[in-house]
């Protein structure tokens, strides 16, 4: 597929343009957003509606909360947090997900038979409720989110991974490699898990947007990202408390949220209907 | 049919307590110490250590765990460290609420979300674009997120509906007419924050899963036959469509309890979820093991029910089981 054909897709340039906006806003945050907790006289700055200047000439585009800190900016260095804890989350899923598949997709028997049990098995778990026990049973962190949501997150890659390295393992160009001598794992990293890739590119893009949106669930029930480090998630929960005073300062967050989850979704139907023309449908649940 | 459905409960059984086994030793092994927070910062190594004796966590681990086992399938669950009230009538109280929250919501997003999703796939055109910008947001919208705006609107502006909790303060004062009004005007937030998400995941999933059996060669046949197009949609399209709708109902249901356990803590929501967060927070080991016993166990049921369903409305799957069976 050439990168240039997805962008006549709609979604994927809406999906694109927002992602790419988002990663931009956070790379740049340190000078496109003053700094975050940066308080001044917190009587005077506080509450600030959106696109008001504050008393000392500063301009806040989103306004402030309740400690006179500017919305804008917090959002901003949040979106470093939130995107980080996303992609690093889905990328350790995508590497359990792809190597248990794999390895149960290639090699048949008892190995298999295990890892396909196991993949069931959490598939069942209550995947919030395993997070909110974790997350809070230990330290609160970023990377603790990180690596729950990533060990959590795996079972949807290692189910699509497995049903297409079974179908490649059959298929003559394996079995020619196999009679050439090749051995097994390079056969397996070489020839089959390439080719099998497609779906996993989708169900990432996918598992981005969720992801996110679990991060801000477990930062928003204070499980999560502590404060004062801004995530989306926590920043939500801030403006809870004043949401009659200062409605922006939870609105602002959720939405930024919501459009980039939205993004995400665009973005990996438009590589679905691209990559992977006769799908399987897909899980409608989702949990945050 | 029978036997297949009896071996998939003893499986799921046995994932119930796959589950709680791994909670169990989960949870011991985290850092905190339920009795520490029990007797407070100040007490003294020898209360700490008492406290400890009398809820049994100076045992080994393997047979703290025999005797929880034990205790937990006979319906001794134990009290609340937290609380000291009864484990078990904690979880009688709070699992009607969020059986009633969550069946309520899963019924009224599958019966909008297929409605929606349908008009989409049969009409197209600009509706179906029009919705499906709606539905895609829906889907992305995290339910902590549209609960506060809901609140925000609904009762801070409008002054209109309750944010908080099953029922108001006066509630035991209620009769007849009244008492049901508050119940519903307490439900009607929750339930509309839970549903417009299922119902932008629903439509989305159906609106799939018509257009994919509508190029099915049984389709194109029963166009060339001339039938009216509305039996086409209804009886040869809608009714395949909806077979892996049940499937995914079984499979969203784990989903649809863990957004639960957002919404409960927003609204207050005296639930199994609230029960959860609060449980967590407090180490309060014999309430977590049991509300996890009581989710795992709803999410497994509900995996069944639907297979039951799915296995029901499709004779081919009837078939394929009644011949596994006899071969």
């Amino acid at each position: 597929m050439r990168p240039g054909s997805l962008l006549l897709d709609g979604r994927a340039r809406f999906g694109v343009a927002v992602i790419a906006l988002a990663i931009l806003v956070a790379a740049g945050a340190p000078w496109l957003a003053v700094d975050p907790v940066a308080q001044g006289d917190v009587v005077a700055t506080r509450f600030r509606p959106p696109l008001s200047t504050g008393p000392t000439g500063t301009f806040h585009l989103l306004g402030t909360d309740r400690f006179g800190r500017d919305v804008w900016a917090r959002l901003a260095h949040g979106a470093r947090i939130s995107l980080t804890v996303g992609f690093l989350a889905v990328l350790l899923s995508v590497a359990i997900g792809t190597i248990i598949g794999a390895v149960a997709g290639f090699w048949r028997g008892r190995i298999s038979v295990a890892l396909l049990g196991l993949t069931d098995f959490a598939l069942a778990l209550p995947r919030v409720v395993l997070l909110l026990l974790l997350a809070s049973l230990w330290q609160p962190s970023a990377v603790l989110v990180i690596v729950v949501l990533g060990l959590t997150g795996w079972m949807t890659i290692a189910r699509l991974v497995h049903g297409e390295v079974r179908a490649l393992a059959e298929r003559p160009f394996v079995e020619s490699a196999v009679a050439l001598g090749v051995t097994a794992p390079r056969v397996l990293l070489r020839h089959v898990l390439p080719n099998a890739l497609t779906p996993v590119i989708v169900a990432a893009a996918l598992g981005v947007g969720n992801a996110i949106m679990l991060e801000a669930g477990l930062s928003f029930l204070g499980l999560g990202v502590q404060p004062p480090t801004p995530s989306w998630g926590n920043l939500i929960a801030s403006g809870r408390d004043t949401l009659v005073n200062a409605p922006w300062v939870a609105t602002a967050p959720g939405v930024a949220l919501v459009l980039v989850v939205v993004a995400a979704t665009l973005l990996g139907d438009a590589l679905r209907d691209r990559l992977d023309p006769g799908h399987e449908p897909r899980v409608a649940g989702r949990e945050a | 049919m029978l036997r297949a459905l009896l071996s998939r409960a003893l499986v799921g059984l046995a994932v119930v307590g796959g589950v709680v086994t791994l909670m169990f030793f989960l949870i011991r092994l985290a850092p905190g110490d339920p009795a520490l927070l029990l007797v407070g910062p100040t007490a003294s190594p020898e209360q700490i250590e008492s406290q400890r004796r009398s809820l049994g966590l100076d045992q080994p681990l393997p047979e703290q765990y025999a005797t929880w086992v034990g205790r937990f399938v006979r319906g001794d669950w134990g009290t609340s460290i937290a609380t000291g009230r009864s484990v078990a009538a904690m979880i009688a109280e709070a699992w009607p609420a969020t059986v009633r929250l969550v069946g309520l919501s899963l019924l009224l997003s599958y019966v909008l979300g297929i409605l929606v999703g349908a008009i989409q796939a049969t009409l197209g055109g600009r509706l179906d674009t029009t919705l499906s910008v709606i539905s895609v947001t829906l889907f992305a919208l995290p339910g902590y997120w549209l609960g506060l705006m809901l609140v925000m609107v609904f009762t801070y502006w409008a002054r209109a509906l309750p944010a908080f909790g099953a029922a108001g303060f006066d509630a035991d004062f209620l009769t007849g007419w009244s008492r049901i009004a508050d119940r519903l005007r307490h439900l009607a937030l929750p339930l509309l924050t839970l549903t417009l998400i299922g119902i932008g995941g629903t439509a989305r999933f159906v609106r799939g899963a018509m257009l994919d059996v509508g190029r099915a060669p049984h389709v194109a046949v029963a166009r060339a036959k001339g039938l009216p197009a509305t039996q086409v949609t209804f009886r040869h399209v809608l009714r395949n469509a909806l077979i892996p709708v049940l499937t995914l109902l079984g499979l969203s249901l784990p989903a649809l309890f863990s957004g639960a356990v957002f919404i409960e803590a927003i609204f207050a929501w005296p639930g199994v979820g609230r029960i959860m967060v609060e449980a967590v927070g407090a180490r309060d080991y014999p309430v977590i093991m049991a509300a996890t016993a009581v989710s795992a166990t709803l999410v497994v049921a509900g995996n069944l029910a639907a297979e039951a369903l799915t296995a029901w409305a499709d004779p081919r799957l009837r078939s394929e089981q009644r011949s596994g069976a006899n071969a």
